[in-house]
C-alpha cells in the first residue's frame, strides 16, 4: 500500500474578477514509503498548491488524499494540524525559520507541536546537517545555506513519514544548492522518510531517479500566478 | 517548548510595545490600588483616631469642626469656653476624664496646644499607650515656660531637647506675630502615629497668659477632651449640652462624626474610583491595540507555526497569553508605583493631619486589581486571538505559485 495515494484531486480558486480557475486536477498520484520523487514544472502550474493540499494546509474541492492510511481530505482542521505535526515535514524555498528563535529552538518548536520536544534528537539532527556549533545562533547570524540546513533539520525533527520540499534550493547558489539537495536526500533516507520535491531547476531534477512532470499529471491546463 | 516560551519570545520580539503597554497597565494598577487603599485606610484611620477620648466639648458649632480642631488639630476653634464649663464637665458623674486644651499660637506653622499634665499621665491614645517623652526628656512643668514636642513636629522644626523658641500668634505662621515669651523644649514625645505628633504641647496657662493675649479671656479654653465612664453617659451629656443648652456643643460619638465627613466627600471617592477604572479600561484597550496592530507582521509567523502543525486554538491561546503576560508584567510594576504613590500620599497626609498610613497593610484590592487587569487584558486579547485563529495559512506562506 502506498504511503501517499491521491485520486481525483481538484482545487480551484476564484480570481478577483470572479472567474473560477482550476489549478489542480490530478486524477491519480502515488508515492511509496521511503521513495524519493521530484516533480518538475514551471512557475504557475500549481506546484505549491499541490504540496499544500497534501499537507492539509488547503482543503481540496474534490478527490481524496490518503496519507499513511488517513484520508487527509476528509479530516477536520485540528486533525489535519495533528497529521502535519506527526507525519509530515515541510521544507520551504524561503526556509521560513522563525527569527526570534535560535537554530535549536526552531527545531524544538517543530517538535513541540508533534510528539514533544526531544532536545537530544534535535541537537543530533543539527549536528548531522553540520550545525553542531551553531545551536544557539539566530537565523540572522547564519548564511543562507546554513539557514536551509536548519530548515532540513526542522523538517525531520518529528521523524516524519513524508517530507515535502518546495523549491528547497531556489534561494541557494550553485554550490550550496548541490550540497543542500544531497543533504536533504541523505537525511530523508537515514530517517526513513519519503521525499516529494518540487522544482523547476533542471540540475536539481537531474539528481533524482524518478522525475514526474506536474503538467503531465495535472490536467488543469491554465497556469495561474498564485494560489489565491 | 511550551506556549509560555513562545509567548516570551514574542514579547521580546516586540519589546518596545511590550514595555509601553506594560507601563500603561502598571499606571492603571498602581492608581487603582492607591486610590482604594488611601481611601479606605484614611477613612478607617480618621474614624478610629480619638486620642483616647470619647467626645469633645466646645463652643456652639458643628460637631465636625470641634473634632477636627480638638483632635486632629485642623480647622480653627469656633470660640472659647469658660473655665467653669471645664469644671462642670469634670464633675459630671458620667465623665472619667476631662482635659482642657487651649490653642491660638503656633511655631513656624506647627500648632501650639496648651493643656494639663493629665493629657499625658491619665489619657491613653491607644490601649496601654500614653504620650511620653523620649529619654532624657520629661514632660513640661505646668508652672514654667516649657514644652514637650510631638515627634513629627520636632523633626520638621529641628527642635531637640534644650531648644528654645518663641511662639507666634495665630494658628497660621506669620513672622511679624512673634510673642516675647521664650519656651524651652524639655521633652520630645515618642511617635504615636496620631495627630499629637505634629503638636507642640505647653502648659495651658502658657497659652492663656501668653504676652499679647487678652487678659479677660485668660481663663478660657478652646475645648475639653472628654473620656466617658461608660458609653451610656454619652446620650445624657448630648441631651444636656446639645438639646437643652444652646451655648456649647458636645461632639459625641467622635467616630460617627468623622464618618459623616467621609460621607460628605464620598462623591469625590466615586469620581476617583471611576477615573481609576477608566484608566484600567484604557490600559486594557492599549494591550488590544498593541497586539492587534502587530497582527499583520505576525501573519507569516502564524502561518509557519500552523505549517509546523500548531493548531488554530494553540495559536489563539499564545496571543491571549501574550496579553495576559503583558498585564502580569504591568501588574508587577504596578506594585512599585503603588508604593511610590502611597508613600507620597502618606507623607502629605501625615504632614497635614499627623495620621499615618501603612503602605504594607493588607487590602483585598492589592490582589483584586492586578487580577482584574489580567482578566481584562485576557478579554482584550481575545480579539487579536480570534484574528490569529482565522489566519489563512496558505496565503501567508510565501512564496507561492
Amino acid at each position: 500500500m502506498p504511503l501517499l495515494e491521491i485520486t481525483g484531486l481538484k482545487k480551484s480558486f476564484v480570481s478577483p474578477d470572479g472567474a473560477k480557475h482550476t489549478v489542480i486536477d490530478v486524477p491519480e498520484f502515488a508515492l511509496s514509503e521511503r521513495e524519493q520523487v521530484a516533480l518538475s514544472g514551471e512557475s504557475g502550474l500549481g506546484k505549491t498548491t499541490f504540496l499544500h493540499l497534501i499537507a492539509g494546509i488547503l482543503k481540496p474541492d474534490a478527490g481524496s488524499i490518503r496519507l499513511a492510511g488517513q484520508d487527509v481530505s476528509s479530516l477536520g482542521e485540528s486533525a489535519r494540524d495533528r497529521l502535519r505535526a506527526t507525519t509530515l515535514g515541510y521544507i520551504f524555498q524561503t526556509f521560513n525559520l522563525l527569527p526570534a528563535f535560535t537554530c535549536l529552538e526552531n527545531v524544538l518548536l517543530g517538535m513541540s507541536f508533534g510528539p514533544g520536544a526531544d532536545r537530544v534528537f534535535a541537537e543530533a539532527l543539527l549536528k548531522r546537517v553540520g550545525l553542531g556549533d551553531r545551536l544557539k545562533h539566530y537565523p540572522r547570524q547564519l548564511s543562507t545555506g546554513q539557514q536551509q540546513r536548519v530548515a532540513v533539520a526542522r523538517a525531520l525533527a518529528n521523524r516524519p513519514k513524508l517530507v515535502l520540499a518546495d523549491e528547497p534550493t531556489g534561494n541557494l547558489d550553485h554550490a550550496n544548492s548541490r550540497a543542500a539537495l544531497k543533504l536533504i536526500r541523505e537525511a530523508c533516507a537515514e530517517n526513513g522518510a519519503a521525499l516529494l520535491l518540487v522544482s523547476h531547476d533542471r540540475e536539481v531534477l537531474g539528481q533524482f531517479e524518478t522525475v514526474l512532470d506536474l503538467a503531465a499529471i495535472n490536467r488543469a491546463t491554465k497556469p495561474v500566478e498564485a494560489t489565491i | 517548548m511550551s506556549l509560555w516560551q513562545i509567548v516570551f519570545k514574542s514579547l521580546r520580539q516586540h519589546a518596545l510595545s511590550t514595555a509601553v503597554t506594560s507601563i500603561s497597565i502598571a499606571l492603571a494598577g498602581g492608581l487603582l490600588m492607591a486610590v482604594w487603599v488611601v481611601k479606605d485606610q484614611a477613612q478607617a484611620t480618621f474614624t478610629q483616631v480619638d486620642g483616647g477620648f470619647d467626645a469633645v466639648l466646645g463652643a456652639r458649632s458643628s460637631k465636625l469642626q470641634l473634632v477636627l480642631n480638638a483632635v486632629f488639630h485642623l480647622e480653627a476653634s469656633p470660640a472659647n469656653i469658660a473655665w467653669n464649663d471645664v469644671l462642670d464637665i469634670q464633675k459630671h458623674p458620667g465623665v472619667e476624664l476631662a482635659v482642657p486644651i487651649a490653642m491660638g499660637d503656633n511655631y513656624r506653622g506647627y500648632r501650639i496646644v496648651g493643656t494639663t499634665l493629665e493629657m499625658f499621665t491619665k489619657s491613653e491614645y491607644a490601649p496601654g499607650k500614653r504620650l511620653k517623652p523620649v529619654a532624657p526628656g520629661r514632660l513640661f512643668d505646668a508652672s514654667l515656660r516649657e514644652a514637650a514636642v510631638g515627634s513629627f513636629a520636632a523633626r520638621k522644626l529641628g527642635l531637640t531637647y534644650g531648644s528654645k523658641f518663641h511662639p507666634y500668634h495665630g494658628l497660621n505662621f506669620n513672622e511679624d506675630e512673634q510673642h516675647e515669651d521664650e519656651y524651652v523644649v524639655v521633652g520630645i514625645l515618642e511617635p504615636s502615629n496620631t495627630p499629637a505628633d505634629k503638636v507642640i504641647w505647653i502648659p495651658i496657662a502658657g497659652v492663656q497668659n501668653m504676652t499679647g493675649h487678652a487678659a479677660e479671656t485668660a481663663t478660657d479654653v478652646s475645648a475639653v477632651l472628654v473620656k466617658l465612664r461608660s458609653v451610656m453617659a454619652g446620650p445624657s451629656l448630648e441631651q444636656l449640652y446639645n438639646k437643652r443648652g444652646n451655648r456649647l456643643t458636645f461632639a459625641w460619638p467622635m467616630g460617627a462624626t468623622m464618618a459623616e465627613l467621609f460621607n460628605k466627600i464620598s462623591w469625590f471617592d466615586r469620581i476617583l474610583a471611576l477615573v481609576a477604572v477608566l484608566v484600567a479600561v484604557v490600559a486594557a484597550g492599549s494591550v488590544l491595540a498593541s497586539i492587534y496592530n502587530s497582527m499583520n507582521e505576525r501573519r507569516r509567523q502564524i502561518a509557519i507555526l500552523r505549517a509546523l502543525g500548531a493548531r488554530r486554538g494553540t495559536i489563539a491561546w499564545t496571543v491571549i497569553l501574550e496579553a495576559v503576560a503583558i498585564a502580569a508584567i504591568g501588574s508587577f510594576i504596578s506594585y512599585v508605583l503603588y508604593g511610590v504613590i502611597l508613600v507620597t500620599a502618606g507623607a502629605v497626609i501625615r504632614a497635614q493631619t499627623g495620621v499615618v498610613l501603612d503602605p504594607f497593610a493588607w487590602h483585598p484590592v492589592l490582589v483584586l486589581a492586578p487580577l482584574g487587569l489580567i482578566a481584562l487584558s485576557a478579554l482584550a486579547g481575545i480579539v487579536p486571538g480570534w484574528k490569529a485563529y482565522r489566519t489563512d495559512v496558505a496565503a501567508n506562506l510565501s512564496p507561492t505559485d
